[in-house]
C-alpha cells in the first residue's frame, strides 16, 4: 500500500485550482465593485450636469420594454409551438431560436437602412402619401425595444418551452382534468410553475440589452453602457470609465434582484422528470393560419429578411464597382474571430471541467462556493468587465515593471491577454453551467468505483468523466463560441491596435452608415454563428421527437 | 504471530455539516468471513461502508487494512491505493466502456495479454463469457450487478464492499444472484461487507451479521444468535415481527402473560418472543379472544387479546380455520421461551 497522505491535504489541490480561477474570474469585478467606496466627486457631478439623467431614464426604459418585448414574443411563441399543432409548428419549434445567431448591432443598422428615413420603404412610402407623410421614427427608443426583442426573445423561448414540455405543462394539463377552464389553469396553476423559466429568461435578455453599446449608438441612445464607452475610448481615463461601470453593474444588480422576485420562491431547473408536459390540440381552419404567420412574421422579420438582405448587398457589392473596404483583409479579420473564438472556448472549457471536477474531488463545501464565483461574470455586463480586466492588468503591467520585467508593449492593452482575459471572466459561466451539470449526471458511485480500481483523480477525469460527459462539454464549448463570435463591447474597448475582427469591421463600416459594404462581414458572423446554433436546434428537434 | 484481520475498525466516527452519521462504530472482518451490515435507511451504514473505501475520511477513530493503519484522521491513503473492491446498488458501470474494458479497467499496470487472461477467467467466473464486447446498456440489471462484481474481483482486492448491491432488482433475481454472489466469494475466499437494509438478505449472507441504528452498532453476532436472542427490542422488531410482553415479579421469581422468565427487572426489559414461538388453542372456555387473522400462505397470522389486555401476534398451522372473535388459550410451543431484551 502506498505512502500515508495529509488527511488535511485530500484534495486540496483541486480546491485550491477552484478557488484560484474563481478568483482570477471575480478580481476584475470586485475591483470595480470596491471602486465604488472611494468616488471621485467630480467625475459625477460632471456627468450628473451633463448626460447622466438622461442615460439612466433610457437605460431603464430600454431594458422594461425589451423585457416585456420578449416576454411576450418568446413566451407567447413557446405557448404556441407547444400547446398547438398546426402546419410548420414541428419545424418553428426549433427553427424559432435562430435569431441566435444575428447579433443585435448587425439586425440594427439592416433595419435602420431598410425602414429608416433614406430607405427603400419610407421612400415608397412618401412616393405614395407625399413628401410630409407621417411614418413612425425608426431611429428611437421604441425602435431599437423592437430590434432588440426580435433577436433576444429566443432565450425566453428556449427556457419557456423546456418548463412547458415538463412539470408546468403536465400541471395545467391536471388542473384541466381537474375542471379549470383553460385560462384559469394557465392562471392558477401552469403561470405560477413557468414564473421561474420567465423570470430567468427574461434576466438573460435584460442582461444582454444592458451590456449592448453598438445597437444602441446606431439608435442615437444614451444608455449607461454607452456613457463607459465614451469615457474610455474619449479620455482613456481608467478611474473615471471604472466609476461609471459601477452605474452599469448597479442596473445588472437591480435585474438579478427582480429576476429573483419573479422567481418567487420556486426553484428553477427542476427539468429531465417524469412529467409528459402539454398535450397538443390540433388548430383549424383560420386560427392555424394565424398561427404559423405569427411565428412566420417573427422569423422573417428577425432572421430570415435581414439574412436576404445582407446577403443581396454582399453580393451586389462583390460585383459592382465600389467593393468592400479591406476586403483584402477579410480572411485576416475571420481568421483573428476564429482564433479569439477559439481560444476563448479553450480557455473557458478547461477552466470549467477543473472547476466542475473540483467540486466532485475536493470534499469541502467550499468549492462548491467558488465554482458559483467563477460564474459571476455572466451576470456582468461586457463594459464593466471589460474596464475591471483594464484595471487589473495594468496592475500586472506595473507589477511586473517594478520587478524589472519590462515587456514590449504594455500587457494590458498591447496583446490579446487583456481580450482574452476579459472574455473568458465573462463566459466562464455558460460553459462552467453546461460541464458541470453533464459531470453532475455522472453518479457518485462511478467516481468511487473508478478509484477503488486503483485510478488517480487526475485519470478518473480523463478516463471516465470527461467520455460520459462530451455533449455536454461540447455544447459549453459551444455557447462560448456563440458569444465570443457575436461579441462586441469587450472587443471594442480592449482590442489590440491593429486587432480587428468581423464584429468590428462589421461596426465600424455601419457606424459610417456604409451599411451594404458592412454586409459582408455581417453576414459571415451569421453564417460562422449559424454552426453552433444549427447543432443546438438539431438537439432541440431530437429531444421534441 | 498470526495474520492481521482484513479488516479493522475502531471507534470511527463520521459527521456531516454538524450531523452524526457515525458515532463510535467498532467492525471486523475475518479472513474469508462475510458480514453483512443491516440497519433502517439513513442509520450511517453506508457513511461507514465510504470511509471503509477511502471515498470519505474518519473524522474520529482508525481503520487498518490487513494491519495497515489506512486513515487515522489526521492521514489517510486514498481509494485508489487500497485494494478494496467495491459494488454498488447500480449506475456504477462506465457506460462509454464494453463489459471487457470494464472488467478490465482496474488492470491496467498488467501486460496486455495478462489482461486479457484475467478478464475471461473473471467473465467465466460469473458465468457471462459471451458478454465481453457488450455495452452496459444492453445487459439486464442482474447481469449489469454480475459484471460489476467480475470488475471489483479482477484486480484481486483484500476486501470486497457491497452497499445494497441487490436493492434494485426484482424479488427472485435478488436470491439468485445473492446465491450465486456468496459462491463466488467463497470460491476466491474473499473477505465481504455486505450493507443492506433486507434482514432477510443480512440472515441469508452473512456469517456473522451486525446490526445498526442511528450511527451505532447494536449487536454483532452470528445469524441464529441476532435472531433467535436479540439484545435490544430494536434488533428483534427489525429482524422480523416480534411480541414485546411487560415483565412482573411474582414472589419468588419473574413472569409475563406466558409465563415464566429468567430474569428480569421492572422498568429496563421486557420480554420478546417470536410470533412462531406462541400457539393458539382454541377452547371456547379461553380467556383470550382472536383480534384479527391474516392467511400468509404457509401459515395463519393472529392477532390474539388476552384477558389483561395485552396483545400478542401467534402463529396456527395452515389447516387451521381460525376465525375473528374465536376463543382460545394462549401458550408457548414446547421446547420455546421468552428471551428478555433491553428496552431502550
Amino acid at each position: 500500500m502506498a505512502l500515508h497522505r495529509k488527511a488535511s491535504q485530500d484534495g486540496l489541490a483541486w480546491h485550491s485550482t477552484a478557488v484560484v480561477i474563481a478568483t482570477v474570474v471575480a478580481i476584475p469585478v470586485g475591483v470595480l465593485a470596491f471602486s465604488v467606496l472611494s468616488p471621485s466627486v467630480d467625475v459625477w457631478r460632471q456627468q450628473w450636469n451633463t448626460r447622466l439623467p438622461r442615460q439612466l431614464v433610457e437605460t431603464s426604459i430600454l431594458l422594461c420594454g425589451v423585457g416585456v418585448g420578449s416576454l411576450l414574443v418568446g413566451g407567447g411563441l413557446a405557448w404556441l409551438v407547444s400547446a398547438y399543432q398546426f402546419p410548420g409548428s414541428r419545424v418553428f419549434n426549433w427553427l424559432l431560436i435562430a435569431p441566435l445567431a444575428v447579433p443585435s448591432y448587425v439586425l440594427g443598422f439592416v433595419t435602420l437602412s431598410v425602414f429608416g428615413f433614406t430607405g427603400p420603404i419610407q421612400g415608397w412610402w412618401r412616393e405614395i402619401f407625399g413628401q410630409d407623410a407621417w411614418f413612425p421614427p425608426i431611429r428611437s427608443l421604441g425602435g431599437a425595444i423592437i430590434v432588440f426583442t426580435l433577436v433576444l426573445y429566443p432565450y425566453v423561448f428556449l427556457l419557456a418551452r423546456a418548463a412547458l414540455a415538463d412539470q408546468a405543462g403536465s400541471s395545467y394539463q391536471v388542473a384541466r382534468s381537474l375542471g379549470a377552464r383553460p385560462f384559469e389553469a394557465a392562471r392558477r396553476v401552469m403561470f405560477p410553475q413557468l414564473r421561474p423559466a420567465l423570470a430567468a429568461g427574461v434576466a438573460i435578455v435584460a442582461m444582454e440589452t444592458l451590456t449592448d453599446f453598438g445597437t444602441v449608438q446606431y439608435f442615437g441612445i444614451d444608455t449607461v453602457s454607452v456613457g463607459v464607452f465614451r469615457i474610455w475610448r474619449g479620455t482613456f481615463d481608467l478611474d473615471a470609465a471604472s466609476e461609471f461601470a459601477t452605474l452599469v453593474l448597479l442596473f445588472a444588480f437591480v435585474v438579478i434582484g427582480l429576476e429573483r422576485l419573479g422567481r418567487g420562491r420556486a426553484k428553477f431547473g427542476e427539468a429531465g422528470g417524469a412529467a409528459s408536459g402539454l398535450v397538443q390540440r390540433r388548430l383549424r381552419g383560420i386560427r392555424s393560419v394565424l398561427a404559423f404567420l405569427l411565428c412566420g412574421v417573427v422569423l422573417t422579420l428577425s432572421f430570415a429578411a435581414p439574412t436576404i438582405q445582407l446577403l443581396t448587398w454582399a453580393i451586389s457589392e462583390a460585383t459592382g464597382p465600389r467593393g468592400t473596404p479591406l476586403l483584402e483583409r477579410f480572411a485576416e479579420f475571420l481568421a483573428n474571430t476564429l482564433l479569439l473564438a477559439a481560444i476563448v472556448a479553450i480557455v473557458c472549457g478547461v477552466g470549467a471541467i477543473l472547476v466542475a471536477n473540483a467540486v466532485r474531488f475536493s470534499g469541502r463545501s467550499g468549492t462548491r462556493l467558488a465554482a458559483r464565483v467563477a460564474s459571476v461574470g455572466y451576470a456582468v455586463p461586457g463594459p464593466v468587465v471589460a474596464i475591471g480586466s483594464v484595471f487589473v492588468l495594468v496592475g500586472l503591467d506595473d507589477g511586473l515593471g517594478l520587478i524589472g520585467i519590462g515587456l514590449p508593449g504594455a500587457v494590458a492593452t498591447g496583446s490579446l491577454i487583456g481580450l482574452v482575459y476579459a472574455q473568458t471572466v465573462r463566459y466562464l459561466a455558460p460553459a462552467l453551467q453546461t460541464v458541470e451539470a453533464g459531470i453532475e449526471q455522472v453518479p457518485h458511485e462511478m467516481t468511487g468505483a473508478a478509484r477503488s480500481l486503483g485510478s488517480r483523480p487526475r485519470s478518473v477525469v480523463a478516463s471516465v468523466h470527461l467520455p460520459l460527459a462530451r455533449t455536454s462539454v461540447l455544447t459549453g464549448l459551444v455557447l462560448v463560441t456563440v458569444d465570443v463570435l457575436k461579441e462586441l463591447p469587450i472587443v471594442l474597448l480592449l482590442r489590440p491596435i491593429g486587432f480587428d475582427t468581423l464584429s468590428v469591421w462589421t461596426f465600424n463600416l455601419a457606424s459610417e452608415s456604409r451599411f451594404e459594404q458592412a454586409a459582408l462581414p455581417a453576414v459571415a458572423i451569421i453564417i460562422v454563428a449559424m454552426i453552433p446554433v444549427g447543432l443546438l436546434a438539431r438537439q432541440l428537434s431530437r429531444g421534441a421527437s | 504471530m498470526s495474520e492481521p484481520l482484513p479488516l479493522v475498525a475502531s471507534e470511527v466516527w463520521k459527521i456531516f455539516d454538524g450531523v452524526t452519521a457515525v458515532s463510535g462504530v467498532s467492525l471486523e472482518l475475518g479472513e474469508g468471513e462475510t458480514v453483512a451490515l443491516v440497519g433502517p435507511s439513513g442509520c450511517g451504514k453506508s457513511s461507514l461502508l465510504r470511509m471503509i473505501a477511502g471515498l470519505d475520511g474518519v473524522d474520529g477513530g482508525e481503520i487498518q487494512l490487513q494491519g495497515v493503519l489506512v486513515d487515522d484522521g489526521q492521514s489517510r491513503v486514498m481509494p485508489e491505493h487500497r485494494s478494496v473492491g467495491i459494488v454498488f446498488q447500480e449506475h456504477a458501470l462506465f457506460g462509454h466502456l464494453t463489459v471487457a474494458q470494464n472488467v478490465g479497467f482496474g488492470l491496467r499496470t498488467r501486460s496486455r495479454s495478462d489482461c486479457q487472461a484475467r478478464v475471461a477467467e473473471m467473465l467465466a467466473l460469473i458465468d457471462l463469457p459471451e458478454f465481453s464486447d457488450r455495452f452496459p446498456h444492453e445487459l439486464s440489471g442482474g447481469e449489469r450487478q454480475r459484471v460489476a462484481l467480475a470488475r471489483a474481483l479482477a484486480p484481486g482486492p483484500t476486501v470486497m464492499l457491497f452497499d445494497e448491491p441487490f436493492a434494485s432488482l426484482d424479488q427472485n433475481l435478488r436470491v439468485q444472484l445473492r446465491e450465486q454472489v456468496a459462491q463466488v466469494l467463497d470460491s476466491t475466499n474473499t473477505p465481504a461487507l455486505f450493507v443492506t437494509h433486507d434482514p432477510r438478505e443480512a440472515l441469508a449472507l452473512g456469517d456473522r451479521i451486525a446490526v445498526m441504528r442511528a450511527g451505532q452498532i447494536e449487536q454483532v453476532g452470528v445469524p441464529e444468535e441476532i435472531y433467535r436472542q436479540p439484545s435490544t427490542m430494536f434488533v428483534a422488531s427489525f429482524m422480523d415481527e416480534a411480541n414485546f410482553l411487560s415483565i412482573t415479579k411474582d414472589g419468588s421469581g419473574w413472569s409475563t402473560v406466558l409465563g415464566a422468565v429468567e430474569q428480569g427487572s421492572e422498568g429496563d426489559f421486557v420480554a420478546m418472543v417470536r410470533p412462531s414461538d406462541v400457539e393458539f388453542a382454541s377452547d371456547d372456555s379461553g380467556d383470550s379472544r382472536i383480534q384479527r387473522c391474516e392467511y400468509a400462505g404457509s401459515h395463519w397470522l393472529l392477532q390474539v387479546r388476552l384477558r389483561t389486555g395485552d396483545e400478542v401476534v401467534a402463529l396456527a398451522g395452515p389447516d387451521s380455520r381460525p376465525d375473528v372473535g374465536d376463543r382460545g388459550t394462549l401458550g408457548l410451543r414446547p421446547g420455546a421461551r421468552q428471551v428478555v431484551v433491553c428496552q431502550s
